[in-house]
């Protein structure tokens, strides 16, 4: 499994010293070394599925501060590789068409998924932070120069605002691995160092918030939408795929795991607040209304999407403030499925429409009548529409309804509210959907010529099997969640039994 | 002291004033007729192999020191030992760097100079005692003054080294007055002495004295290290010199001055030790004696509480003024000059909370003599880049990544790691020399003073990414090719595989530098 780390590294520097004009070879290795890695994502999971923790390497890294290379998976670990294996064949699918310095973006590509799969399966605290920070220049550089709308700001935004946030993971971890003195850094020495209560309480806001950022927290969320929409389609799959993901999974792993008794009540209470994970749930629950309420009211469709996956990150970290096995098996299905549903979003908007209309502006795609010239975007998006908004049969499904299980078993009102945002999601993706495809405006004369629309030109073939990639994915996992349940929940179990009560 | 003695600790110092006789020799003599070309290559490579025999002559001057008396002049070893050779290796980079370089026509005097400004560095990462602490300081400021004026057709060149000299002079005087207090409080040079004896006049009532001769002293050596505010005549330096000069500057001169702030903070916490070595086993009866002795003399100014809580004020002013500053540059040579002052700034930190063993002082070289080679690395991609434009302008850096390749990757690893972004060689430096600090003091002011440290280094990122912006982002003005000479393409190519490389195993230079203790 470490190969999928070892592949996407070799194939960044590959891509890297490939000749600048040879745009076909450049994506077809991009495309060999996503495959391998969704190769050895699948095959590790099939082979992980009913084991508890297995570890990969271990190796004393840098002996006088006792860091260790220690690569290791659990059941949480593998459904997020495989969820990076689909996102990085699908984002390779949908960038086809780059032809600006290709070598170089997937280069950028290449690097950013392995130093994703880094951080899933890194079980040393300071690897971990190594391949988090990994992660954050490839983003930089993917979006500055291959973005579309105002994307040097976006870029930068996002640049800094991950990087403030790494600075507050850094914080927090120096101060854990000061204050543990057992001179070891990998999370399970960290965990079991028995750090004072009140250092804990102090530390895991840092720490959580520090993570947060990069899952879209509100109010640390604004760097998501303008750089969702900066971003080039693939940059913006993977984003919202499973950059955002990273967060959410270092909240779980780091933040809870470590400090776990940062969420004990404070003993007293403000506003009704009484701990530090009322604080947190309550920034989810606003986050999950929030984003919706602003996606209902976007005139651009990119924006739209950015909102939605807010959103939906809401859901994930509420799932994680429930502390209840439910909650978190919701938890992580969700970082699961919105990696999938959002991919999938933003490849139709991002690759299939805006680089056939080059408009995203909703008002502007009422006029063109894309059901009857782009039917499979039309009907794809359909699909992930319905899927976006939670229906039965597709893994939103699931993964929600087992976040307000667990949220009504610990603090019922964050169901009600959570649910108002379920409600607010189905209006703002039927609007998106009928104002851009399924508009019943009669087209004027100047706008529907005699000679017909000018062709939009035809769907090819990476984008059916990109869409065809995702969509089977979830629908497969909404069909049959244990697929996907069987090796969450024991992890899950391990987790919550592993202090975080 | 005896005279095999002398040979054998100032062998490295010898060697090097040797080879620089042989430069003016071999430049001024056999070669007067040959082109400049090969007289600066002659030059550079005659003062290179002067290093590599001067590395040599480090490790075969072993651990023993020199002594007068009771009094040790110059220590050998330990964090004396790992800074000469850093001095070393780093000038014979400079050095390399020089062959692409047609600012002057005299190129043995300015290679014989940067030597013996070297070798005045040497003499300062081993000095034990005031006076030679300040004759070694003044070898090699003297010799930084020649070398930034060097370019003697350009009015910068003038103008920064008039600025230098100037801020140099003054500092100099504060540092001497300084020492002159120091030697009335406690009337010796010999520093473990000097510290005893301050520490007992403070003791006794001479604390006013005490912080007079502090400040002073802040204000010498905070000049050589660009803490705020003594820095400014950083930026113009940088900008005006010569940049092999400006890599000089930023790189030896900074190794030599944190060598001292090391053996400085050192002593201030060991002196006791150092002056009765047999008091040195931690845990028998004499050690707990002196600790409680210790505790019973922090209660009033002592000179290491003094020191520490100077060199923390110089940190905060120097990493919030350093980063903020730099935000506002335009000029690549400016920037650079500025984040110096930042970098300072954490080192300066890591200085205040010095540990009572060898953690701080291993992670604080590790730190200068890493962020040496970078910078040393960037300022050879800003020579370069300025030869082809003519202009150190971050708009000069537009398109580099299609104009030379390379180079673009080049500056890509070094601003980054410059940045702190794991896995390169910057990041473990930061993160190491944190750890050192929050290590040696469990209080909050300390995780305060480092979560300050660290979201400035978060600050930084945006100016490093302004420059990288233009090499990757925004479209290229010209698209001609920037050429530079193999050696200095492959100089600057072998340091940004250390960097990566030394970044992916931190553990490699750990284990380099432990080695000397």
């Amino acid at each position: 499994m470490a190969w999928t780390i070892y592949i996407s590294f070799a194939g960044a520097l590959l891509e890297a010293l490939l000749p600048k004009d040879r745009h076909g070879l450049a994506r077809w290795l991009a495309l060999a070394v996503a495959l391998a890695g969704l190769v050895i994502a699948v095959a590790a999971y099939a082979a992980g599925m009913g084991q508890g923790t297995t570890v990969i390497a271990d190796a004393l890294w840098v002996p006088s501060m006792g860091i260790h290379y220690k690569l290791a998976a659990d059941g949480i670990s593998r459904v997020l590789v495989l969820l990076t294996g689909l996102a990085s064949v699908a984002g390779v699918l949908f960038s086809w068409n780059i032809e600006l310095r290709t070598n170089q973006f997937f280069a950028f590509y290449l690097a950013l998924i392995g130093g994703v799969y880094g951080v899933f399966l890194s079980f040393d605290l300071f690897l971990l932070f190594v391949f988090y920070e990994i992660a954050i220049v490839p983003k930089y550089f993917l979006i500055a120069i291959w973005g579309s709308t105002r994307r040097e700001y976006g870029a930068m935004k996002l640049a800094l605002y991950s990087f403030a946030g790494s600075a507050m993971v850094l914080i927090g971890l120096l101060a854990a691995y000061a204050a543990s003195g057992s001179h070891s850094t990998t999370l399970a020495d960290l965990a079991h160092a028995g750090l004072p209560v009140p250092m804990q309480m102090g530390l895991f806001p840092l720490v959580f918030v520090g993570f947060a950022i990069l899952a879209g927290m509100w109010p640390f969320h604004t760097w998501a939408p303008t750089g969702h929409v900066a971003a080039p389609t693939a940059a913006s799959m993977l984003l919202a795929g499973v950059v955002m993901k990273l967060g959410a999974y270092g909240c779980l792993r780091v933040a809870m795991g470590v400090f776990p008794r940062g969420l004990d009540p404070w003993g007293f209470s403000l506003l009704g607040l009484g701990s530090w994970r009322d604080v947190f749930a309550l920034l989810a629950v606003v986050g999950i209304v929030y984003g919706a309420l602003v996606a209902l009211a976007q005139s651009d469709f990119k924006f739209v999407i950015g909102y939605s996956s807010v959103s939906h990150m809401g859901f994930v970290l509420l799932g994680l403030m429930t502390l209840n096995q439910i909650g978190l098996d919701g938890a992580v299905l969700q970082m699961f499925s919105h990696g999938v549903i959002a991919g999938l979003l933003f490849a139709i908007v991002g690759r299939i429409v805006y680089d056939r209309t080059h408009t995203r502006q909703l008002a502007e795609l009422e006029t063109m009548h894309l059901a009857k010239r782009l039917p499979f975007a039309a009907w794809a998006f359909v699909i992930a529409g319905i899927a976006s908004m939670g229906l039965p049969g597709f893994s939103g499904f699931v993964a929600e309804l087992q976040v307000l299980v667990g949220a009504w078993n610990a603090r019922p009102w964050w169901t009600v509210a959570a649910g108002v945002g379920v409600i607010v999601g189905v209006a703002y993706t039927w609007r998106a959907l009928q104002k851009a495809f399924f508009s019943d405006r009669l087209p004027t004369p100047d706008e529907h010529p005699k000679t017909g629309w000018h062709d939009l030109g035809a769907i090819t073939w990476p984008e059916i099997a990109g869409v065809a990639l995702l969509g089977i994915s979830t629908i497969v996992v909404g069909l049959y969640p244990r697929i996907l349940l069987d090796s969450i929940e024991p992890a899950v179990k391990a987790l919550l039994a592993g202090g975080v009560q | 002291m005896n005279y095999a003695d002398l040979f054998r600790v100032t062998l490295p110092e010898t060697v090097l004033e040797v080879a620089a006789l042989l430069v003016l020799f071999a430049d001024l003599g056999l070669l007067r007729k040959a082109a400049l070309k090969t007289r600066v290559t002659a030059a550079a490579v005659l003062g290179t192999v002067g290093c590599a025999v001067a590395v040599w002559a480090v490790y075969y001057e072993g651990a023993a020191g020199l002594s007068f008396g009771h009094n040790l002049l110059l220590a050998a070893g330990g964090s004396a030992g790992v800074a000469q050779v850093g001095i070393l290796v780093l000038t014979a980079i400079t050095l390399l760097l020089l062959i692409d370089c047609e600012f002057t026509r005299n190129a043995g005097e300015y290679v014989a100079v940067m030597l013996m400004a070297a070798a005045g560095g040497l003499i300062i990462a081993a000095a034990q005692d005031l006076l030679v602490i300040f004759i070694g300081l003044e070898l090699l400021s003297l010799g930084l003054y020649v070398l930034t004026a060097f370019a003697k057709k350009s009015g910068k060149s003038a103008e920064a080294a008039m600025k230098y000299y100037l801020f140099g002079g003054m500092s100099a005087a504060f540092l001497l007055f300084g020492f002159s207090y120091l030697y009335v409080l406690s009337g010796s040079t010999y520093l473990p002495r000097v510290i005893y004896g301050v520490n007992i006049a403070a003791f006794n009532g001479g604390t006013p004295l005490l912080c007079v001769a502090l400040v002073m002293i802040a204000a010498g050596l905070g000049f050589k290290v660009t803490a705020v505010p003594f820095h400014l005549w950083a930026p113009d330096t940088y900008e005006g010199a010569p940049a092999p000069a400006a890599a000089f500057i930023a790189s030896v001169s900074k190794v030599a001055s944190f060598a001292l702030f090391i053996t400085v903070s050192y002593t201030a916490l060991n002196y006791f030790r150092i002056l009765i070595p047999e008091f040195s086993a931690p845990g028998s009866h004499s050690y707990v004696t002196l600790r409680a002795v210790s505790g019973r003399l922090h209660e009033t100014l002592s000179f290491l509480s003094g020191w520490a809580s100077v060199l923390i004020v110089l940190a905060v002013a120097s990493m919030i003024f350093g980063n903020l500053a730099a935000l506002a540059q335009s000029s690549v040579r400016r920037l650079l000059a500025y984040s110096a002052i930042a970098h300072a700034g954490y080192i300066l930190l890591g200085l205040a909370y010095f540990s009572w063993t060898n953690v701080s002082a291993q992670a604080i070289l590790y730190y200068i003599l890493t962020y040496g080679l970078t910078t040393v690395g960037a300022f050879g991609v800003v020579s370069v880049v300025e030869r082809a434009t003519g202009s150190d302008r971050m708009d000069a850096f537009l398109g580099l990544q299609r104009r030379n390749p390379l180079l673009g990757a080049i500056t890509l690893v070094l601003f980054l790691s410059l940045a702190g972004i794991p896995p390169l060689v910057g990041f473990w430096a930061k993160f190491n020399l944190f750890a050192a600090v929050l290590g040696t003091s469990h209080s909050s002011t300390a995780l305060g003073l480092v979560a300050l440290a660290i979201a400035m280094s978060a600050v930084s990122l945006y100016y490093y990414l302004q420059v990288l912006k233009r090499v990757y982002v925004m479209p290229a003005v010209e698209e001609t090719l920037v050429r530079a000479h193999p050696v200095t393409m492959t100089v600057l190519l072998l340091i940004a595989l250390a960097v990566v490389g030394m970044g992916c195993f931190p553990a490699l230079l750990q284990g380099w530098i432990a080695s000397f203790y």
